[in-house]
């Protein structure tokens, strides 16, 4: 079943409170929803939201054997797929176009970024590689589930860490981690997606990270993700709103700051949780 | 004093009079695991608090949930989907949607019928909640004809809340809605389906209705009456 769209009062109401740069929620036009991020007892179990959406990501490490084109790499899977758990919308086996576009954003920023580097994943070459499994789960849709998706994957796979193994000759000895402290996986840098939504009218500024209802009615949406270095991996327009380059600019710059800020908290977030982790032995 | 029970517990409701409200259900062929509880057993068929009336009479289950099903009388807001034959598919929130008819609106006849277009809002009353059937609704009171404040509503904004949320601010008691009102003037429509439909003179006080709804709502903030006045103020500044 297709989502009914938003009544008329709801639609003009939207669109002229976003005309006079108000929002419902109260918020800024360039402002997001603060996240929340909470760990789990394991180790790479993230669960993020952002107002009323909710993700949880989690990662699981096992030893397989490379395909023989890349003999040193190792592997990265990401299993997402929403359930009609978030919302009424969405059903079971059959993938809604947004859910098409989460899964492939999901792939070009966790994975085609090369967030996470694959040779150090690499056991014994040809032989024994670790392959990862980013397994996403949509719990509650409020909105930009895209931009709350890839800040959870991408804290999981900071927060991950795998055992410690030991090569001798053809030996592979897998230390648990009560014997040696597992490690964490080797990571480039930390791409965020920010998503802004662009409206009909064209005197109407987009908002960034949109909620249900203003991602109902946008006329297109603009996600990019990039890191703190400001360095840009993806750029995706969905939706046929003509931008100019310099509101292009505008926004850009917009992202690095929120970028920063977001890679401030989750630098901030996995600290403290480490810190509370930490057993000492005398 | 309420108890908890969860879908498929036995509830030990018994009286000559017996009325049962949401979330029981009496089963006319009891299982075997009900023996002892009378012919005609009474199971609950939601989580939540048990309540009855003094006299033991009255039973309910109070609970919370953001999935709407209907029931027959209550009031709701929804959005017409669609034309269908001589009447109109309405989204409730319900997992069907809901069929009003073209006639039954105060002084429709064949000829002349309200205009409602595809989006169009409207307050409304179930009239059938059958469970193998599709859930009907009307415009107007049956005995009267007169609409009693059904109807097309336009303008505003729509909100959704939890079910527990509508079922609060519909309490005469309950402070929300007293004190909005005594601050600016408001209109407001409460549908039983979780969804509050407001209309105010200004954009902004619109706006601060639907984040005290938010904030109130047990399924979100909680928030109480002093937390609402503060949150008022400074939306105000």
């Amino acid at each position: 079943m297709r989502p009914p769209s938003p009544s008329i009062p709801e639609k003009e109401f939207t669109y002229e409170a976003l005309k006079h740069s108000l929002r419902l929620d109260g918020r800024d036009q360039l402002e997001l929803r603060t996240p929340t991020i909470t760990f789990g007892p394991d180790l790479g179990w993230v669960e993020c939201s952002f107002g009323r959406t909710r993700v949880i990501a989690q990662v699981e490490a096992k030893m397989v054997k490379p395909p023989p084109e890349r003999p040193f790499e190792g592997m990265i899977t990401i299993h997402s797929e929403i359930s009609p758990m978030a919302s009424v919308d969405y059903e079971l086996g059959r993938p809604s176009e947004e859910e098409v576009t989460i899964t492939r954003m999901l792939d070009k920023v966790l994975k085609r970024s090369d967030a996470v580097d694959k040779e150090s994943l690499c056991i014994l070459a040809g032989q024994r590689v670790w392959h990862l499994r980013l397994t996403v789960h949509f719990l509650a849709d409020g909105g930009n589930m895209l931009d709350c998706a890839c800040l959870a994957g991408m804290v999981a796979f900071k927060h991950f860490r795998r055992p410690e193994v030991e090569v001798i000759g053809d030996e592979v000895i897998v230390h648990s981690p009560d014997e040696r402290a597992p490690l964490p996986l080797a990571i480039h840098h930390t791409p965020f997606c920010i998503t802004f939504a662009f409206f009909p009218d064209p005197a109407t500024r987009p908002v960034v990270d949109p909620s249900l209802l203003e991602q109902r009615l946008s006329a297109g949406l603009l996600s990019i993700a990039l890191n703190a270095q400001r360095e840009i991996c993806v750029l995706q327009k969905a939706g046929g709103v003509p931008t100019a380059p310099d509101e292009l600019l505008r926004l850009l710059t917009v992202a690095v700051n929120l970028a920063r800020d977001l890679d401030k908290l989750v630098e901030a977030r996995l600290r403290e949780d480490w810190a509370g982790r930490k057993v000492e032995v005398r | 004093m309420s108890s908890i029970v969860l879908p498929g517990e036995y509830v030990p409701a018994q009286h000559v009079n017996l009325k049962l409200g949401p979330g029981l259900l009496q089963l006319t062929t009891p299982h075997a695991s009900a023996a002892g509880l009378g012919s005609q057993p009474v199971v609950s068929i939601r989580a939540g608090a048990l309540n009855h009336s003094a006299n033991k009479s009255r039973w309910w289950v109070e609970g919370n949930s953001r999935r709407y099903v209907p029931a027959p009388q209550e009031s709701v807001i929804g959005t017409v989907t669609g034309r269908s034959g001589e009447g109109w598919r309405v989204d409730i929130g319900s997992a069907h949607p809901a069929s009003l008819d073209g006639l039954a609106f105060e002084g429709a006849t064949k000829r002349n019928k309200p205009n409602l277009k595809v989006g169009s809002l409207l307050y409304a009353r179930v009239s059938l909640a059958h469970k193998d059937m599709e859930p009907e609704l009307e415009c107007f009171d049956a005995q009267t004809h007169k609409a009693e404040g059904f109807g097309e509503l336009k303008d505003g904004f729509v909100t959704q809340c939890s079910l527990q949320m509508s079922r609060l601010l519909l309490d005469s008691k309950h402070f929300l809605l007293p004190l909005l009102g005594s601050r600016f003037p408001l209109e407001a429509a409460v549908g039983m389906n979780g969804r509050i439909w407001v209309s105010t003179k200004e954009m902004k006080q619109t706006i601060a209705v639907v984040r005290c709804i938010e904030a109130v709502d047990p399924y979100g903030g909680g928030m109480d009456e002093a937390g609402v006045k503060k949150l008022l103020c400074r939306l105000e500044s």
